[in-house]
């Protein structure tokens, strides 16, 4: 008796997880495919646009057939250098803000102040910093109308920070209080326990977050339309105006529907993706090597 | 003194060097006098000769707070020089608390602080001009859980006491070398991780970690060594063979051991102290703690009717 409704209970509930894994199933499989179906038009249509020249000439914003088409280097070449100028402004502060929140205001109301300020900047949109950036430093400065490649870099950095800020945050809490402890009870002062035992017991988590943070800032177009505005030609130097990628792929999208302006936005695409790809693994190989935090 | 409150000050510890350096000569607890480095050099490589010597530690209505919270009652007590004194009592009576306030780890929490006074031999560490890097060199301390640096070999780990106080005093690669040896002689585990210095510390069993541990406390040669339940993350061997090392260690230590476990404390205390919610009951001769308390307090916490 006993045995049997034993047999009939586990039957149904069987079923039932069968049922739930199948839902899960479904529901992973639904917002797989949108994800799927972008990487798949981008790496198709972009794959097509990518020759040599499109890496090696700058754009000349000519439709197919008036004349050379030229490529996107200055674009790429001015994304990676406002990227990485963010990135020096961004990472270090984004660091030190966590720092001083885990190590010396844990707890205390203002650093819940700070957080609670962090918090919000997070869900700020990119464009606000853009218009912020455009009109502190862009029109409220003469000359007027100053586009420059370093004013996009901050608007990317104030974007950035919030993200850096709070990922570290998360991961120097990880790190085990016990290792504080045992450094301090050495006799190692305040600074050295967190340069020496903090930073690096933290270090592979602080990467991933700060490269999650690049991989965003990368492909924002907002900020940097208000701020660099749009030029082809090839600049190092970040007080000239300067290319991105992000505003080149919005500058081709908007000027025409050329069927080879349009493929070279694709090819533009593409590369981004293909530069997010790669900092993604390379964020994955750091954090794997990872002896510290388990 | 007593009854002025002192609070945590991180300000301190990140003054400029110099004035560091010359706030270390007014005070008497400048490392080169409580452990002489010259002395240090010309015994190096030699790691069975007992270098140092403990220090009695005597406290003087000692009070800790954790914001409102009072946690330390007015607790007097002397810790004989080279003696081992357990620290008995049930859980949240204080025993940590107790002695993290003799290397002053206790002011580390927000909003800690103590009143009272800890005199090493005769010094108050609590004084003024006192540095705390000093005195956390005298006064090392051993964790409950064991707390290798994770991101050190096993070498780096005994070493990293050096390098993160010293200045100049991390000194020469040679010295170096040779202390992590005597170090790691001392903590009993120089055979077994000989071979494997560059290994992570964490690599190892539990116990070689809490060893470890104790080498890196040693490694500083300090004079006073604090134990919180050393042994309690330990399966029996290992807690016998950290038991064996807390015997030997006394000839050139002295030793506070906070224990839950009462057969330890009689397997290694020469002197036991009983507190209970943070304030002592009874301290005396481990033997006579145990068979003769004069507190019936004492009494029921070690025949097992509470805690
Ligand atoms: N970080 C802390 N903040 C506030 N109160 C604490 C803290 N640590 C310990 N206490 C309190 O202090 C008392 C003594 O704790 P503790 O010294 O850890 O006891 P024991 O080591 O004997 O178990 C307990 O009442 C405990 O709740
Ligand atoms: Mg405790």
């Amino acid at each position: 008796m006993s045995a049997r409704s034993l047999t009939l209970t586990s039957a149904r509930r069987r079923r039932t997880d069968v049922v739930a894994r199948w839902v899960l199933a479904v529901a992973t499989v639904l917002a797989l495919v949108p994800l799927v179906l972008v990487v798949y038009y981008v790496v198709n249509k972009g794959a097509s646009a990518w020759n040599t020249q499109f890496f090696t000439k700058d754009p000349t914003g000519n439709s197919t057939g008036f004349g050379d088409e030229g490529g996107l280097k200055s674009a790429i070449l001015g994304t990676i250098e406002i990227v990485a100028i963010a990135s020096a402004i961004a990472i270090p502060i984004g660091i030190a803000v966590a720092l001083w929140l885990t190590e010396y205001h844990r707890g205390g109301w203002l650093g819940n102040v700070v957080r609670y300020f962090i918090d919000v900047m997070t869900g700020v949109p990119a464009i606000v910093f853009g218009i912020f950036v455009y009109l502190l430093l862009v029109i409220g400065q003469p000359p007027a109308s100053a586009y420059a490649g370093w004013k996009g870099a901050i608007a990317l950095a104030l974007l950035m920070l919030p993200i850096v800020a709070r990922s570290a945050e998360v991961v120097l809490l990880l790190v085990p209080e016990s290792l504080r402890e045992a450094a301090l009870a050495l006799g190692a002062p305040r600074w050295k326990v967190i340069m020496r035992i903090v930073l690096p017991a933290a270090l592979p988590g602080l990467l991933t977050g700060s490269l999650l943070a690049i991989a965003r800032a990368a492909g924002e177009t907002a900020p940097l339309l208000f701020t660099i505005a749009v030029t082809s030609g090839t600049t190092f130097d970040p007080g000239q105006r300067m290319n991105s990628l992000p505003t080149q792929i919005f500058n081709n999208l908007n000027s025409s529907s050329d069927p080879g302006l349009i493929s070279r936005a694709w090819g533009g695409a593409l590369v981004l993706l293909a530069m997010i790809f790669v900092l993604n693994i390379f964020a994955r190989l750091v954090s794997r090597r990872s002896p510290a935090i388990r | 003194m007593n009854g002025i409150p002192r609070r945590s000050d991180q300000g301190e510890e990140a003054l400029p060097e110099t004035a560091a350096a010359e706030r270390q000569q007014n005070s008497p607890w400048t490392p080169s006098s409580a452990t002489p480095i010259a002395a240090t050099r010309s015994r190096a490589g030699d790691s069975r000769e007992a270098p140092s010597q403990g220090r009695a530690v005597v406290l003087a209505d000692l009070n800790a707070y954790y914001g409102k919270a009072h946690a330390i009652k007015g607790v007097g007590l002397d810790y004989a020089a080279n003696q081992v004194t357990a620290m008995i009592g049930p859980s949240g009576c204080g025993k940590s608390t107790l002695v993290r306030c003799i290397n002053r780890m206790h002011e580390e929490i927000p909003g800690a602080y103590t009143t009272g006074s800890i005199m090493l031999d005769d010094q108050d560490i609590y004084g003024e001009n006192v540095d705390v890097v000093a005195v956390r060199r005298a006064v090392g301390m051993v964790f409950q859980k064991p707390n290798p640096f994770p991101t050190m070999s096993i070498f780096d780990n005994v070493a990293a006491g050096l390098r993160l106080t010293g200045g100049r005093r991390g000194g020469k690669r040679e010295n170096i070398k040779d202390r992590v040896e005597r170090s790691l002689r001392g903590a009993g585990l120089w055979e077994e991780v000989k071979d494997r210095l560059s290994e992570p510390g964490i690599g190892l069993s539990g116990g070689q970690q809490q060893r470890l541990c104790i080498a890196r406390t040693i490694a500083v040669e300090p004079e006073v060594i604090l134990m919180d339940e050393p042994c309690s993350a330990l399966d029996p061997i290992a807690t016998l063979k950290v038991e064996e090392l807390i015997d030997e260690l006394k000839t050139r230590y002295t030793i506070v051991i906070v224990t839950h476990n009462m057969q330890q404390a009689a397997r290694v205390a020469d002197t036991t102290a009983f507190m209970l919610a943070g304030e002592l009951v009874e301290v005396g001769p481990t033997e006579r703690i145990f068979t003769k308390p004069s507190d019936s307090r004492t009494e029921d916490y070690v025949s097992g009717k509470f805690g």
